[in-house]
């Protein structure tokens, strides 16, 4: 099975085959957030019935919970340099960190969602409603898969399965990772601080 | 495959990168957040220019070294820009075409 | 697991060396089969639309039977006959094009032809309880909301959709990496066939344009299951929001399905003209821009919404716009066959034939460019025509040529050539007389998607030519079928280079050994095989062992977990879509980690 290796391996460019394949699936996700993003736009202050994004949004909450997830990705990077250079304990400390920054960060959107219930927006409510769970609920499954994802790598450096043989298996997760954040750079200004009132 | 690859590797960016990238990523955000609350800026048509700007700006540091764009070979700019572009001109026209500007 | 090239005893056959198979040539056969299955189950369908429009205030089938008749015959036709079809040659062929011993992700692959087989029973399984989709392909809000379509029919075709999208981003991901980086030693992007840079161009446009309809499908299933108010115009919703994101998909989609076609004609009419692609380069760089302006052409579906001026006279500029790289193409097919020694075999006669029927279609589509002509011309029979000239005259008829073209190379036995002429004149004479006779049912003011007709309107015998003409097609199809099934035991052997054409696939033998190329090849031409130490000899048997990877069974399992999710939410049983996707994520798991060397 290694005699033929060599040949097996050869590519075009030299470059990770799967690298190229995830960020083909990265530019994918942007078509998918921008569709998401474009309809929230697009729908912005044409709501009938309230609330209102001005009367409900918490902006203080918020600005937490994207530094929280800003913070992750510095974990996310700190990750990947551990693991390429074989420090094994910071490897983990810094998986963990990422992983429970994520976490943290859907604890927040948790809590947020329920909020904003109880205040009376819920998904079927009005336009505003419809628009804001499905776009920041679909930006909260990315990070809950990720979070899953990179509790698996965890879980692989304990077994002592994620060796400086695998940081390509961490510099993936990572890109995954660094994408959802750059995400919600974007939601976060967009939905959370540009909010451009009812339309005329 | 990947340890064929890992030795032509370009050297990913320091760890003091990182730090200084994450100062200036949370310094941003504070600003944004700041220029949320000033009342001079935020009933003007100002506003969403300048957060705009500060978001795309965060929004490139973490992808050209977060993400290793800049170091990393051409092909993988090309393969996320491109689509990037598309997604950005398809909220454009969405906007346009479903009367959203309300400037 | 795994095996070697020299003990592939390792099951080969039977139905379970079937289901686990990574092979990208057996899971091209896959596709084929299936794909063909649902071509005669959506031609069924059109033949059922025809008998029932033969004349006029026909009662054959009613109103509600002809709307599910043509929402699926559209449907099946784009999403489980043509662009699967496409995907059989992608896989079987482009690996064997550019060199390569398998794609990047043979698993993956496996698991995007098990979503799209699974997908295309969901769909069709709404037949078995009476409620298959009826909004039409293009399913316009609000006709799809739970108030006005509260059955299950608009849930099936929604899911479905989703089910199938899933497939082909899978197979996009998977062929761009494969063709960024799995091609020989110098295989430049610039000596890729033809059939491989419009693969190529395909597979960005589905990376692109599927996200779209993803998210439209997630609205209106949200609309439908959850009350969000998307395509609710009581909560100040816009209809529109469906037509132009269902367009910005839909509109890319039809390149999606053209272009692999215009690849596969690229490559026949070369072979059979005895002369080079007659600009090989700007055909490439035509597909491109192809690809990049049908992404921005999508609101000519939608002229008759009243978009105003500015908005309709960009779409129709860039619309017209599209037909110079598409016109620069058909020039260059001419050209090559200009002075070029043919030899009229089915390929090359259907190829003719595509290049033909597709120039009909695309004058006829141009005319529609032109806002005020269009509002003449939407919703009739018109557009029918223009259509099916596009996609059966132009599409299907290229991936006939392919069929015949490539069945050589993988299945080691030529098609019968005089069966094959056969079903050449008859499908040709069958499709004009089908869709020609429509372009004047259309222009006199006959509408589409409507199930009977006045006689009054006096167009009883047009339809009547029409009809006739659907019936000699469908037999035309049966040939097809007589031929595969003779030419399996009588049709003559094949070499490694029947057609003597000059791209790598033809380097090998027919059928392929399972590890495609004995040694890696190396090219030094855009066309190896016409070129004189254009590459390296190619041992039928292996100087060393190969590594061929073994099966797996998880993507097929994968592919189960999600297409019972999609059915747990069909039925709103949630224990049953949770433990679907309990198995989806522990079969991922399972399929991540076992052990599989490429």
């Amino acid at each position: 099975m290694s005699t033929a290796a060599a040949t097996v391996h050869y590519t075009s460019t030299g470059q990770d085959t799967r690298k190229i394949a995830f960020w083909t699936f990265i530019g994918s996700e942007c078509l998918l957030f921008g569709s998401l993003i474009a309809t929230y736009l697009s729908y912005e202050g044409k709501s009938v019935v309230g609330p209102t994004p001005e009367e409900i949004l918490n902006i203080p909450l918020t600005s937490v919970s994207t530094f929280v997830l800003l913070m992750s990705s510095l974990a996310m990077v700190l990750a990947l340099a551990a693991v390429s250079t074989g420090q094994t304990r910071y490897t983990r400390v810094w998986l963990a960190t990422t992983a429970g920054l994520g976490a943290v960060f859907l604890g927040f959107q948790v809590w947020e969602f329920t909020s904003f219930v109880h205040e009376g927006l819920k998904i079927s409510t009005n336009l505003f409603g419809s628009t804001f769970y499905v776009l920041t609920g679909c930006h909260g499954l990315h990070v809950a898969v990720g979070v899953i994802w990179l509790s698996t790598l965890l879980i692989l450096s304990f077994r002592g399965k994620l060796g400086p043989e695998k940081a390509m298996n961490v510099e993936i997760a990572g890109l995954y990772w660094h994408f959802v954040d750059v995400v919600w750079i974007v939601i976060f200004t967009v939905v959370y601080l540009i909010q451009r009132g009812p339309a005329a | 495959m990947s340890d064929q690859v890992q030795e032509k590797t370009h050297a990913h960016p320091s760890v003091r990168i990182y730090l200084s990238i994450a100062a200036i990523l949370t310094a941003v955000t504070v600003v944004e957040v700041g220029i949320f609350y000033i009342p001079a800026i935020r009933g003007t048509a100002f506003l969403a220019p300048i957060l705009l700007l500060l978001s795309a700006g965060k929004f490139a540091l973490v992808v050209m070294f977060y993400m290793h764009l800049k170091p990393d070979s051409k092909l993988f700019t090309a393969l996320f820009t491109a689509p990037l572009l598309l997604a950005a001109a398809v909220i454009l026209a969405l906007m346009t075409l479903l009367g959203a500007w309300v400037l | 697991m795994g095996t070697t090239a020299h003990h592939t005893s390792e099951a080969r056959t039977g139905l379970w060396s079937w289901i686990t198979t990574t092979d990208h040539k057996r899971i091209g056969i896959l596709y084929g089969v299936t794909a063909f299955a649902f071509l005669l189950i959506g031609g069924l369908e059109a033949l059922l639309i025809r008998w029932q429009l033969m004349r006029p205030e026909n009662d054959f089938i009613g109103a509600e039977a002809y709307n599910e008749l043509f929402t699926m015959h559209g449907t099946t036709m784009v999403f489980l006959a043509m662009m699967p079809l496409s995907a059989a040659f992608f896989n079987f062929i482009i690996p064997l094009q550019i060199g390569a011993r398998d794609v990047a992700f043979p698993r993956l692959n496996a698991f995007s032809y098990w979503v799209f087989l699974l997908g295309g029973l969901f769909l069709n399984a709404s037949f078995l309880v009476g409620a298959a989709p009826d909004g039409g392909w293009f399913g316009y809000a609000n006709l799809t909301s739970r108030q006005y379509s509260p059955g299950m029919n608009i849930d099936f075709w929604a899911m479905g959709l989703q089910i199938l999208g899933v497939a082909s981003l899978a197979a996009a991901f998977n062929f761009i990496a494969t063709i960024i980086n799995m091609r020989a030693p110098g295989m430049k992007l610039m000596r890729m066939p033809v059939f491989t840079w419009m693969s190529f161009v395909t597979q960005i446009i589905i990376v692109t344009a599927f996200p779209v309809i993803t998210v439209a499908l997630v609205f209106l299933m949200f609309d439908r299951m959850f009350g969000t108010q998307f395509y609710n115009p009581a909560a100040g919703g816009d209809l529109l929001l469906w037509q132009h994101l269902f367009w910005l998909f839909g509109h890319p989609e039809v390149y999606i399905l053209i272009l692999p076609t215009m690849g596969m004609v690229s490559e026949i009419l070369p072979t059979f003209s005895r002369k080079p692609l007659f600009g090989y380069a700007v055909v490439v760089y035509s597909g491109m821009l192809i690809g990049t302006i049908g992404w921005g052409v999508w609101s000519h579906h939608m002229f008759a919404t009243g978009m105003g001026p500015a908005a309709d006279s960009y779409f129709g500029a860039a619309t017209m716009l599209i037909a110079i790289p598409t016109g620069v193409k058909i020039f260059n097919w001419m050209a090559t066959m200009w002075g070029g020694r043919i030899r009229f075999a089915t390929p090359m006669l259907f190829s003719i034939a595509f290049i033909m029927l597709f120039t009909i279609g695309g004058i006829s589509g141009v005319m529609h460019a032109s806002p005020p002509t269009d509002l003449q011309q939407t919703d009739t029979y018109f557009v029918v025509a223009h259509f099916h000239y596009v996609l059966f005259g132009g599409g299907f008829m290229g991936i006939f040529a392919a069929i015949y073209y490539w069945w050589p190379k993988v299945f080691g036995r030529l098609l019968d050539e005089r069966l094959g002429k056969l079903h050449f004149w008859l499908a040709f004479i069958g499709l004009n007389l089908t869709f020609f006779p429509m372009h004047f049912i259309g222009l006199l003011g006959m509408p589409r998607r409507v199930y009977t007709y006045p006689a009054e309107l006096g167009l009883g015998s047009m339809n009547l030519v029409a009809t006739v003409g659907a019936m000699v097609l469908g037999f035309s199809t049966l040939i097809l079928v007589f031929n595969v099934w003779y030419s399996s035991r009588k049709g003559e052997k094949a070499d490694k280079n029947p057609w003597g054409a000059a791209t790598l696939e033809w380097a090998v033998s027919s059928p392929p050994p399972v590890y495609n190329f004995s040694v890696l090849p190396e090219v030094s031409s855009r066309l190896p095989l016409w070129t004189v130490g254009g590459m390296n000899d190619i041992p039928d048997e292996p100087p060393e062992p190969v590594h061929v990877p073994g099966g797996s069974y998880w993507p097929a399992v994968t592919a189960l977990g999600l297409v019972l999710f999609f059915t747990g939410a069909l039925v709103q049983s949630l224990w049953f879509a949770v433990a679907s996707a309990v198995l989806l994520a522990v079969s991922a798991f399972k399929w991540a980690f076992e052990p599989f060397e490429m």
